[in-house]
């Protein structure tokens, strides 16, 4: 079913009319917690688009060499999670050797990728679409793209929010969520220009 | 003892309810509050899940070893999922493919490491039971409600049936992606309002 739609078709698609963030809710939790500064925001990103890409190809090879050969095709949640979860710890580590302000901003954020919805649920996407492998590579790049994209763009808005006066219950999460909303709105703006099934 | 079951399980249906005051697994509670009946299945699923793994890491508290007790205790929770998936394929297809990946996803939702990183680690199993089955109960409400709220707005219906007529102009808006952000939004801004005109609960 996904033969029509070339590499790039699916990596535009996967930044603009499937956001992972904005349509499919994917990765809502760092989304919430991290987008505070831009900063911090940009690092996370990179962090995710890198972690993403590696691990839906390593997923992809795994899946189709190892899983569905033998027909241990449920076993899958399992693979999937070890693969991110030894990834992130290289990033982690990668991090730390290359920028110690990165490190200290992300903190506690870091381990959190691997139970950042988004990351396995690009690996399981892929496998419910029937991907080839590279447009699964590209759908996990697209997806990391479109991921970051959200997450800067949301936390330049909080940035300015500092020094709105906001309603005293919607502080936090609730004003966050309904500007998540309005952005979703604008996203939708691209449906149509292209589809992912 | 049973003081401390009631505090645990008034606690997270209220005060430290995972969904509106922690905000965790919000993921899954915009991506499948759309329609009722698929937000009671997965409601099911996660209660099972969290209270279970939060049995097997409280027994196993004392056997794991600290630096990889995230592993372990993904890798329990991932078992659980496994069961849930394989059950709802078997007697639920229909609602088992519109939740596609989702039931999947319970793996990485943050309510159930969080139960068990922060609770089960430090308790007996039964009252880690009894944590995980409370958290599960808290996370359950909240989707039941902003579920009943997208069904009823976006499509006139609630559990398939039509309750509002032909006069209902559908919030279409409602069923899709932001209307589960604003939705969430305005159920915390409500939530937030009534506890923060209690002094009591402030934190």
């Amino acid at each position: 079913m996904s033969e029509g739609i070339g590499v790039f078709g699916i990596f535009f698609a996967a930044i603009f009319t499937s956001n992972i963030l904005l349509t499919l809710y994917l990765g809502t939790c760092s989304f919430l917690a991290v987008s505070r500064q831009v900063k911090t925001a940009v690092g996370l990103g990179f962090a995710v688009i890198f972690v993403m890409t590696a691990t839906s190809a390593l997923n992809w090879l795994i899946y189709n060499f190892l899983l569905k050969p033998f027909d241990l095709d449920y076993l899958k949640y399992i693979v999937f999670i070890i693969v991110i979860a030894a990834f992130v710890q290289i990033v982690e580590m990668v991090i730390e050797r290359v920028s110690e302000t990165l490190y200290t901003a992300l903190g506690i954020f870091l381990p959190l990728i691997t139970v950042n919805c988004a990351i396995l649920g690009v690996s399981l996407f892929m496998i419910i679409r029937n991907y080839t492998f590279s447009q699964s590579v590209s759908f996990g790049l697209g997806s990391g793209v479109g991921w970051m994209i959200a997450i800067i763009a949301m936390a330049g808005i909080r940035e300015k929010l500092a020094n709105a006066r906001i309603p005293k219950g919607l502080e936090g999460a609730g004003i966050t969520l309904i500007i998540a909303g309005i952005m979703a709105m604008a996203f939708m703006g691209f449906t149509g220009m292209m589809g992912l099934s | 003892m049973n003081n401390k079951i009631n505090k645990i399980t008034l606690a997270n249906l209220g005060r430290d309810n995972p969904v509106f005051v922690q905000i965790l697994g919000i993921c899954s509670t915009l991506a499948v509050t759309n329609v009722l009946k698929n937000t009671v299945v997965m409601s099911i699923g996660l209660v099972f899940v969290t209270a279970l793994s939060n049995v097997t890491v409280s027994i196993l508290r004392k056997q794991i070893p600290t630096r990889i007790r995230m592993m372990v205790t993904t890798m329990i929770i991932a078992s659980y999922v496994i069961l849930v998936d394989i059950v709802l394929k078997a007697y639920l297809p229909d609602v088992s493919r519109q939740l596609g990946p989702y039931v999947g996803l319970i793996i990485t939702n943050c309510i159930i490491m969080g139960r068990a990183e922060a609770f089960a680690l430090n308790n007996k199993p039964f009252i880690s039971f009894v944590d995980g089955m409370s958290s599960g109960i808290g996370y359950t409400y909240v989707l039941l409600i902003i579920a009943f709220f997208r069904e009823l707005m976006g499509s006139g219906t609630v559990w398939g049936f039509t309750v509002l007529g032909s006069w209902w102009v559908k919030w279409s808006i409602m069923v899709m992606a932001p209307g589960a952000f604003f939705m969430l939004a305005v159920f915390i801004w409500i939530v937030k309002g009534v506890i923060i005109k209690d002094p009591e609960e402030v934190k």
